[in-house]
């Protein structure tokens, strides 16, 4: 927190002529992905419990937007009714303007827990889902080899994924998803599993490959850094039940780097979204009951 | 650095231990029957005659218990007549190694006793050749039903429950029906063993695939997967490894059902051999067709999981040590991004 000691951080809302002409712009662009008033109950033991209510979400093409919240606000189940792997019980999703429900390419998802099928090579994991859609398997694998070379991986086509780190693997399920030409990229928590330094390098790839790319992002994380090292908007959800809270526009100009990490603009958004996702607790003395078990003498601090 | 212990909690050995000790564990067993054997005053309860004397119904070649011989040389003693005189022996159903060695060596050479009798190898050839039906029907059917049970729901609805209800029904119970429905040659012994082992393959099959990780369908769906696609390209080679592993244990099941089956209608096969060498008590030949049965086991399933092993390699990282270690120094640094249009 350098920056609490001298000036005091700028709204949060204040955005510089430069992003709010980049927000003007994505407003412009068609909406790819509607959601309208979505709602998800699930039957519990005293009645129904609503895990989502309400939810309307507008995302327009090449967007790159951030889902976070704080455990159990149903930011999981958001997504898994996106990618069609759950029903809503209430409420409409449209891509490109038409109604869709299910499962289907156009809606690309990068799990959490990779999810390569083992017995594939990196290339025929990447060929999947074009081979699905009916493509001829030469012209699939030429197309899975720019994929490959895209998230940098061309040395390993050949390899099987219990051969990868965790990185590659999520490089790979990123390749796989984006090879059928998706409208929306789903990302669930995607660089959860991966540690601290991989997942730095991770973001910035994304990053990469999404500039690259015509892909619409939908990012699921609980890591307040990366969604405003990732986001154009945030989505606050809160729990109980599962409603949006705030959409945040991130005013940190683009292109993003960590060094941004201790910018003003930065720092601002943190503090707002700490405050949403970790509201002041009432009660002062909520400090764990610790008891002091170290022998006397023992001087290490 | 000090040497590794040989108990240490889920530790692994060092190869060469490994091997050593898969040495013993075969050379242990044979080293105790050899003492059981070989060593006099372990056990040898029996006396075998060499010489009857004066007794009339000794005869040399036979074996008595060793009190009660003990009692008739002494009673022919005090008779005055000449005792007889014998060797302290084993019974006669535990054979010495070298003569079940000597066996397991002549028992292809050796001539059938009665004319009409089959050869060992013969016999072999019937026992491998009523399996080999018996377990390929039976896989034939299970492991489509099986799979189609650990994919839809509604199938495993419609018959796991009367699978798992047959399951209990012994096999040997379904004998006699088999053969007034089959006859007495080979095909009621194939039924047997179909009986025996297609409902627990369908039960072992279903629960294999089902146990498929859940987010590879997820995966496949999101990536256009139909249901067919998800059954074939997904659940299947998913599976695959473990299904391989099920039918080898599966097939040691159906050897167990083999020598029931094989006493349904018109004895046959190695078992047949083993009655009837046993009924000419040349024991020695009973455990030589015992061990050979083994030895056929043992070597199916190695030959069995050396090729489950080149087949899977996805699921078994530990094929090549050499390509691991190439695997690891390249995946500590990642690769960086090329610059670039896709």
């Amino acid at each position: 927190m350098s920056h609490s000691t001298s000036e005091p951080l700028p709204d949060y809302r204040t955005q510089d002529p430069a992003v709010a002409a980049r927000f003007a712009k994505i407003k412009e662009r068609p909406v790819v992905l509607e959601i309208d008033r979505l709602g998800r109950q699930f039957p519990g033991e005293h009645g129904p419990v609503t895990a989502l209510r309400d939810i309307s979400l507008q995302i327009h093409r090449r967007e790159f937007v951030c889902v976070i919240g704080p455990s159990g606000c149903g930011k999981s189940t958001l997504i898994r009714i996106i990618a069609g792997l759950d029903d809503p019980t209430s409420g409409r999703m449209l891509v490109d303007g038409k109604e869709t429900s299910g499962p289907c390419p156009e809606r690309g998802m990068v799990f959490q827990g990779y999810t390569l099928f083992p017995w594939l090579t990196v290339k025929r994991n990447v060929m999947f889902g074009l081979e699905m859609d009916g493509m001829s398997s030469a012209q699939a694998e030429s197309e899975a080899r720019q994929w490959i070379d895209l998230v940098g991986l061309r040395k390993f086509a050949e390899n099987y994924p219990h051969q990868l780190s965790g990185g590659m693997k999520q490089r790979v399920a990123i390749a796989r998803a984006l090879a059928p030409n998706p409208r929306v990229l789903l990302m669930d928590e995607p660089f959860g599993a991966l540690d601290a330094q991989t997942r730095a390098q991770m973001q910035s790839h994304l990053l990469e490959i999404w500039r690259n790319v015509d892909v619409t992002i939908l990012f699921i994380t609980h890591d307040l850094d990366e969604a405003i090292l990732l986001a154009d908007r945030i989505v606050v959800l809160k729990a109980h039940p599962g409603e949006i809270q705030e959409i945040i526009e991130v005013p940190v100009p683009r292109p993003r780097s960590l060094a941004q990490l201790q910018s003003p603009e930065f720092q601002a958004t943190r503090r707002r979204l700490d405050e949403l996702i970790h509201p002041k607790v009432h009660a002062p003395s909520d400090h764990l009951p610790i008891v002091r078990l170290t022998q006397i003498g023992d001087d290490v601090e | 650095m000090s040497r590794p212990r040989w108990f240490a909690v889920r530790q692994d050995l060092s190869p060469s231990r490994r091997r050593l000790l898969g040495v013993c564990a075969f050379l242990l067993p044979l080293l105790l029957w050899s003492i059981v054997s070989y060593v006099p005053f372990i056990w040898h309860p029996n006396i075998k005659v060499t010489d009857a004397g004066d007794v009339s119904w000794m005869r040399p070649g036979l074996q008595f218990d060793r009190h009660e011989f003990a009692k008739e040389v002494a009673a022919a003693q005090s008779a005055g007549t000449r005792p007889p005189a014998g060797i302290r022996a084993n019974p006669i159903y535990l054979p010495a190694p070298h003569d079940v060695g000597r066996a397991l060596y002549t028992a292809f050479t050796t001539k059938p006793v009665l004319k009409g009798d089959l050869w060992l190898h013969e016999s072999l050839a019937m026992s491998l050749k009523t399996i080999f039906w018996g377990f390929l029907i039976s896989s034939a059917v299970g492991v489509p039903l099986g799979i189609l049970c650990g994919a839809f729901v509604a199938a495993s609805r419609l018959s796991e429950p009367f699978v798992d209800f047959v399951r209990y029904m012994p096999a040997p119970a379904f004998g006699a029906l088999m053969v007034a429905v089959f006859g007495i040659h080979l095909e009621p012994k194939v039924a047997i063993i179909v009986i025996g082992t297609f409902f627990q393959q369908v039960l072992v099959v279903a629960n294999t695939v089902r146990k498929v990780d859940g987010g590879l369908i997820e995966a496949a769906q999101t990536l256009g997967a139909k249901r067919s696609q998800l059954v074939l390209r997904v659940l299947l080679p998913a599976s695959l490894p473990d299904l391989y592993n099920d039918l080898r244990i599966l097939l040691g099941w159906a050897w167990t059902y083999l020598i029931v089956a094989e006493v349904v209608g018109v004895s046959s096969g190695i078992t047949f051999f083993i009655n009837q060498q046993a009924k000419y008590r040349n024991f020695d030949n009973v455990y030589a067709a015992i061990l050979i049965i083994g030895f056929i086991g043992l070597a199916t399933d190695q030959i069995l999981a050396f090729f489950g092993q080149r087949f899977f390699a996805w699921k078994n990282p530990r094929s090549s040590r050499l390509r691991a270690f190439i695997t690891r120094l390249f995946s500590r640094r990642d690769q960086p991004l090329p610059e670039g249009q896709p």
